[in-house]
Formats: C-alpha cells, structure tokens, sequence
C-alpha cells in the first residue's frame, strides 16, 4: 500500500530558522519532515510520509491573515496530500490562530482530512475548536511526545473515515457536538445517580455540560472624553528600564504598577518590554510604539482628554495563564475605580 | 484582563493587531493596530510621521469609548 501523504505546518521557531526576529517570515515550503514533523512521522510507524512542510513566521501570519490563509493552502494544494496537520501550537497563541486557520482552510477548502493540536487556553482552541478537531496538549513544547501520541491515532481514524469518539476517549478538545447513543440505564435513574454522587460529594460526570459563555457587556460610553481620567493598561510587557520588579518575559506570576507622574515621552533610556514574545528591537527604542504615553500627553495639553492617570500598570501577555491575568486585572481595577479613573485604554502586542 | 477591566464597570478599549484574539478574548471596543512588536507605531517612518500615525489610532480609540455600543464592535475606520 502506498504510504500516506501528509503535508505539515510549522512556525518559523519549530523550523528552526529563528526566535521572534524572524517571526514575520512569509510562508515557505520545504520538502519532507522538518522539527516535530519527524516525531509525528516516527509516530505512524512507517505508514505515512510527511512530503512537503509549510512554514510560517508567527507575526506574519497573525498580521495578514487571509493572505497567509490563501498562500499557505496554494503550498497545501501542490502537493494534494491525504492529510493534513499542524502544530502543535502548545500556549503559543499566534501559532495557534495560525493552526487553527488553516486547518479549518484545508478541511473546509480542500476537503482534505485535517486536524491540529494546542493547550486549551491557547486563544486558537477557543476560535477553532467547534470547527476542527483540536487535540489538547500540555502547554509547552515538553509535551511533544503526548501530543504526538494522541494525534496519531486520531489522525488515521480521520483518514479512514473511521467513527471518532468523545472528546475525553480521543483526546482533542471539545467541540459541542451532541452525539445520541444507546444506554443500559435509562434518563430518571442516571440522574438520580448523579445526584446521590453529588450529595455525598464524589465526582461525578455530567452529561449536558453547560456552554461557557464568560462574556462582559460593554459599559456605557464616556460622555465627555475631554474631562475624562483615562489610565493605560497594557500586556505588551512595558517596564521601567531594568524590569525592576522581573515581570516574566513569558508565564508571567505578577504585573507592575509605574508611575508617569510628569512623563511626557517613553524613551530608550527610560522604558524597554519585558515580553518574551515578539521581537522587542523597535519598542525597546521607543515603548510609546506599545504605550502611547506621548500621544496621550499632547492630548491631554490640548484638552482632548481630561488627565492621563499617573499609574500604568503592565504585564506580559504570553504564555500567561487566563486565570493569572483574570486575578491581576481584578485586583487593579479596584485601583483604578478608587482613583477615580473613568476609562482604560489596553494595549496588547 | 480586558473583560476584567470592564466587569469592574470602567469602559474599555482594546488596541491590538490580532483582531480574532480579541473578539474570542472579549473585547467589546477594539481598535486594530498596525503590527505585534509595535501595534502604535511604524518603525519605517521617520519620527514625526509615526507619532501622527500614533496619534491616528488613540484618537479611534477615544472614539471608541464615546461611543454607546451593545455588542462586540471593531472600530475599523
């Protein structure tokens, strides 16, 4: 039997041609199995060849997104394989949009056999998951090995058509799909058995879990922007040069609240990134490219806004966990409404 | 921390150049930005140039946040 052709996608970091100053790398293609393309080629044992592998830098592609989308399904398309993947993206959550994307692409495109992987929390798993399936992985590279494990098998029962089970059998992240099924017990008993395990407060498995819809309604608008106090909040990493309280350049545990009180102007000398996810060349010279303290200063002259508040408070944005950075923004807020501020603007890399 | 912000009860906008993050994130004000490593400035225009393009993007913010929205809204213009 012929072996099973795979086309691979990969970011420029897992290529191996370089870290975020070569995150804006175009798509390329390279013949055979490149990085992790070997691992999951070792994992079909023989059966299946990866012929071609795409790559794309990170920034590149979560810049420019359908033209990323369309050269990189041309690259896909020239080598008709049997199937594709892509990633795992782990908590990288560029490489994640940019899995998730052209995943849904290949599948719904091509109408080729297509699957990725990711952490849950990676912001791709969110977009992507109802639509493809998502293997969950750990959220470093260090969990290659049980990546690969799951996605093996979930890939050849994709390729052959086979029945794909739960979510919890197969590996990959739910995607809101009910399924119905024959069961021994009916309805009224299974619930009266969750219920006796609830009171006696064992562990028990639903089986309608609820949507998680987290979502915020917007508050209303500011009524007058030119006597409002408005405060800057960013996860771009912006530090007093130094990083005096070593904010982490990724995972980060802590933010940092800095005073501006009288500064007109972020500059080389005064302000640099502590982010570990882009490449820090063009904001290191000049953080207003990230926080537009000047910007907001000559407004604030001008009478544009009311006052610029005198704390920024930062944090790193990447690879930090939903529920860290949940905690920071609660506990500043209570900050920000105690000093009066009336509206925040927050920027992110 | 942007939905955070705003359960808190302070109007906010997000300026970030991965637009999809921020809509699947929660954003409901969103400005996008010109790129990732500096989402408020240009690094191939001279100074005075770039701070007008700065400017540009916190003046739609501003925008942003005089205007009433309901849902999920990306001020692209």
């Amino acid at each position: 039997m012929a072996k099973i052709r795979i086309v691979h996608y990969i970011n420029q970091f897992f290529a191996g041609i370089g870290g975020e100053e070569k995150a804006d790398i175009k798509p390329e293609v390279r013949e055979g199995a490149v990085g992790p393309g070997m691992a999951i080629q070792a994992g079909f044992g023989g059966e299946a060849e990866i012929v071609a592998t795409v790559i794309c830098g990170d920034s590149y592609f979560g810049e420019n997104i359908d033209a990323a989308k369309e050269e990189v399904l041309e690259m896909v398309k020239g080598y008709s394989p049997d199937l594709f993947i892509a990633g795992p993206a782990f908590n990288a959550g560029r490489y994640g949009v940019a899995c998730g994307t052209i995943t849904e692409a290949v599948q719904s495109e091509l109408n080729i056999p297509a699957l990725t992987g990711m952490y849950i929390e990676n912001p791709g798993a969110d977009m992507y998951k109802k639509a493809v399936y998502v293997v969950e992985t750990k959220n470093s590279a260090a969990g290659m090995k049980d990546a690969v494990a799951k996605m093996v098998p979930l890939a050849k029962k994709l390729l052959n058509g086979e029945e794909i089970g739960s979510p919890s059998e197969e590996g990959y992240i739910e995607r809101g799909i009910r399924k119905n099924y024959f069961t021994e017990k009916r309805g009224s008993e299974r619930a009266v058995d969750m219920l006796l395990k609830k009171l006696k407060g064992e562990a028990f498995t639903t089986e309608y879990p609820m949507p998680d819809f987290d979502r915020v309604d917007p508050n209303p608008a500011i009524k007058d922007i030119t006597k409002a106090k408005i405060a800057l909040v960013t996860s771009g990493g912006i530090v007093p040069k130094g990083n005096p309280d070593h904010i982490e350049s990724s995972s980060a545990s802590k933010y940092g609240k800095y005073d501006i009180d009288g500064v007109m102007d972020l500059t080389a000398e005064t302000h640099e990134t502590a982010h570990g996810g882009f490449d820090p060349v063009y904001c290191n010279e000049d953080s207003d490219r990230v926080l537009p303290v000047d910007v907001l200063r000559d407004l604030e002259k001008e009478g544009k806004i009311g006052e610029l508040h005198r704390y920024f408070y930062s944090t790193t944005g990447n690879g930090t966990a939903v529920g860290s950075s949940k905690k920071f923004a609660e506990e500043f807020s209570k900050e920000l409404i105690a000093d009066g501020v009336d509206a925040v603007i927050l920027t992110s890399t | 921390m942007v939905k955070e912000i705003e359960r808190a009860g302070i109007p906010v906008v997000h300026i970030c150049t991965v637009v999809p993050i921020s809509l699947t994130v929660g954003a409901n004000r969103i400005v996008p930005a010109i790129a990732i490593p500096h989402p408020l400035g240009n690094p191939s225009l001279d100074k005075e140039e770039e701070k007008a393009l700065r400017r540009k993007i916190v003046e739609k913010s501003l925008v942003a946040l005089e205007t009433e929205v309901t849902e999920q809204t990306v001020f692209d213009k």
